[in-house]
């Protein structure tokens, strides 16, 4: 039966495999996450077979209430929300580690325990909780609960050290006296603030990061109980999840030319709203006003448009409108594309669902690398919602927090449009030169009320 | 000792192949990628449904009920939106708009 249970996890962990190597086209994705349902499922099926139901109750009872919750959650979510879920989810994955953990050194499945299993417990118990309380805090940031601002406590990076101490120090005495039922909690305890004053320093803006980087503890906190339970298919489920978690977290931090290190301590980054931050005074400079009329007169004579949404899109609703908008101009013949910087959005990818959501084809999306060189032979780059990846400051101006981060070449487009709310700066702080440019138009406004405006206009024409 | 060798070996060789294949992921599917680890990361189910396993609410087993919960709404939650999400990518239809 013990070769039934392993060629049966081996599958279930083949067919994961699979499932991520289908998700890498956006053709076979789909394909690829019935791939992987297949794997849980079969992963699920022969553990409750092999080890015989003993508490047919519990277990329905656990599965219909996580079943139901986790389906009314997939079906409602908004898509400008999937942030905070995934965030949420991720806490879900460290807390049921936690809890296997703690279940298991209670109820020891095989004895003797041996000091193996006794450390690979008390990592699966600190990763557990680090990933529950440092999602939670990711959460509340995103969705508003708590301000986004880094929160630096006094002598923060002190008191995180000796937290680590801690759970070091009651780790030790947790191999050396297992039967004591303090240490564990302990270390639960420890590493559940921990996890609090790890995540409160970092900023909204960067929470794409954290995100990220959590979904990779998620997946190294399921590896860790596979290690507790010597489980093959936890622990190379749970190692795919780490891996990818740490490839988007390296990712995100290369398109803000920022170190993950500069990100967890640096505690960069002012209050999530709306920057107000204003032109800041010195010389005062022109900027040429535009309405959505004028914007789209100049439509109407160009070739090639390249439109770069920001968050700022999402937050006015306005990628519908934007699509029709994209259509009209398709229609008369225009060649209209979608720039994506990497951190356009409020996790990684984000902003390709978000239009993906407004029935904009995929085909029509581009990366930054993809379609930066093609500014230069474009007549209009429409920019909404969006500044710190388009502002050239990063390129020359080396005081500048912005200065390195790989940004959308539009300023080498004929024509720069900008759709913005007001003249603030971005999270970065810094102004954009190039909204005094000659050949820049700034369209005040609401995303929504200007790219409505230019439909308008365009179809009285 | 030895099944712990084993399973570092099992667990090093599967981040490679992690690195491997997620590298070759673009951009464009990065959200539902993560949302799909969210339902893959749900795996700790598999230990949860060890440790709940008995005809009985002792602790051990409440806490095992608990995580079959909080994972099984991964499991789900994360495969149902991933797949919801994915649905939504659509390639351009040139024939549908005609002249």
């Amino acid at each position: 039966m013990i070769y039934l249970e392993q060629f049966t996890y081996l599958l279930a962990s083949a067919l994961f495999i699979i499932g991520l190597k289908y998700l890498g086209s956006a053709k076979t994705a789909r394909r690829g996450n019935q791939y992987a349902m297949m794997a849980m499922a079969i992963a699920i099926v022969i553990t409750l077979v092999i080890s015989g139901i003993a508490g047919p109750v519990q277990i329905i009872v656990g599965m219909v209430a996580g079943g139901l919750i986790g389906g009314i959650i997939a079906k409602r979510i908004e898509m400008t929300s999937m942030p905070q879920m995934v965030a949420l989810f991720n806490g879900f994955g460290g807390i049921a580690s936690t809890l296997v953990a703690y279940s298991e050194y209670l109820e020891p499945t095989t004895l003797p325990i041996t000091l193996d299993v006794n450390i690979t417990l008390i990592l699966s118990l600190f990763i557990g909780t680090v990933t529950l309380t440092g999602s939670l805090i990711a959460f509340a940031k995103l969705q508003g609960i708590m301000p986004g601002r880094p929160i630096v406590l006094p002598m923060h990076q002190i008191l995180n050290f000796l937290l680590m101490i801690g759970v070091v120090i009651f780790g030790v005495m947790y191999v050396m006296a297992p039967d004591v039922p303090m240490w564990p909690l302990l270390i639960i305890a420890a590493a559940a603030i921990f996890g609090i004053t790890f995540v409160i320093p970092i900023g909204g803006a960067d929470m794409p990061v954290v995100i990220a980087l959590l979904n990779s503890y998620s997946g190294l906190a399921a590896s860790a109980t596979g290690f507790v339970l010597s489980n093959n298919v936890l622990i190379i489920a749970g190692a795919l999840v780490g891996a990818s978690g740490l490839i988007l977290t390296q990712l995100m931090c290369d398109a803000m030319n920022r170190s993950l290190f500069n990100v967890l301590f640096g505690a960069v980054g002012t209050d999530d709203s709306t920057g107000d931050a204003g032109t800041g005074g010195g010389e005062q400079k022109t900027v040429t006003r535009y309405t959505a009329e004028d914007a789209a007169m100049i439509m109407d004579t160009v070739q090639s448009v390249i439109i770069v949404p920001g968050y700022g899109l999402a937050v006015a609703q306005a990628q519908h409108v934007l699509h029709e908008m994209a259509e009209m101009l398709t229609a008369r013949g225009i060649d209209v594309k979608y720039a994506i910087h990497p951190v356009a959005g409020r996790m990684p990818g984000h902003m390709n669902v978000l239009l993906a959501e407004a029935n904009v084809p995929y085909d029509v999306l581009y990366e930054m690398d993809d379609i930066n060189d093609e500014f230069q032979n474009t007549d209009v780059a429409l920019i909404i919602g969006a500044n710190d990846v388009v502002n050239p400051a990063a390129r020359t101006k080396k005081d500048s927090p912005l200065y390195g981060m790989p940004i959308l070449n539009v300023d080498y487009a004929r024509t720069v449009m900008f759709v913005k709310r007001s003249m603030g700066a971005g999270f970065a702080g810094e102004a954009n030169p190039l909204f005094f440019d000659d050949k820049t138009m700034m369209v005040f406004g609401d995303a929504k009320a200007v790219v409505t405006g230019l439909v308008k206009s365009l179809k009285e024409e | 000792m030895e099944s712990l060798i084993v399973s570092i070996y099992v667990f090093t060789l599967a981040v490679f192949i992690g690195f491997e294949l997620i590298t070759k992921v673009p951009p464009l599917l990065h959200t539902p990628l993560m949302s799909g680890s969210n339902a893959i990361s749900g795996i700790t189910v598999v230990g949860a449904l060890l440790a709940a396993n008995a005809n009985n609410w002792k602790l051990s087993t409440v806490l095992g009920v608990l995580a079959i919960m909080f994972a099984m709404i991964n499991v789900i939650g994360g495969f149902m939106v991933t797949d919801r999400m994915l649905g939504m990518f659509k390639k351009d239809k040139k024939t549908e708009k005609g002249a």
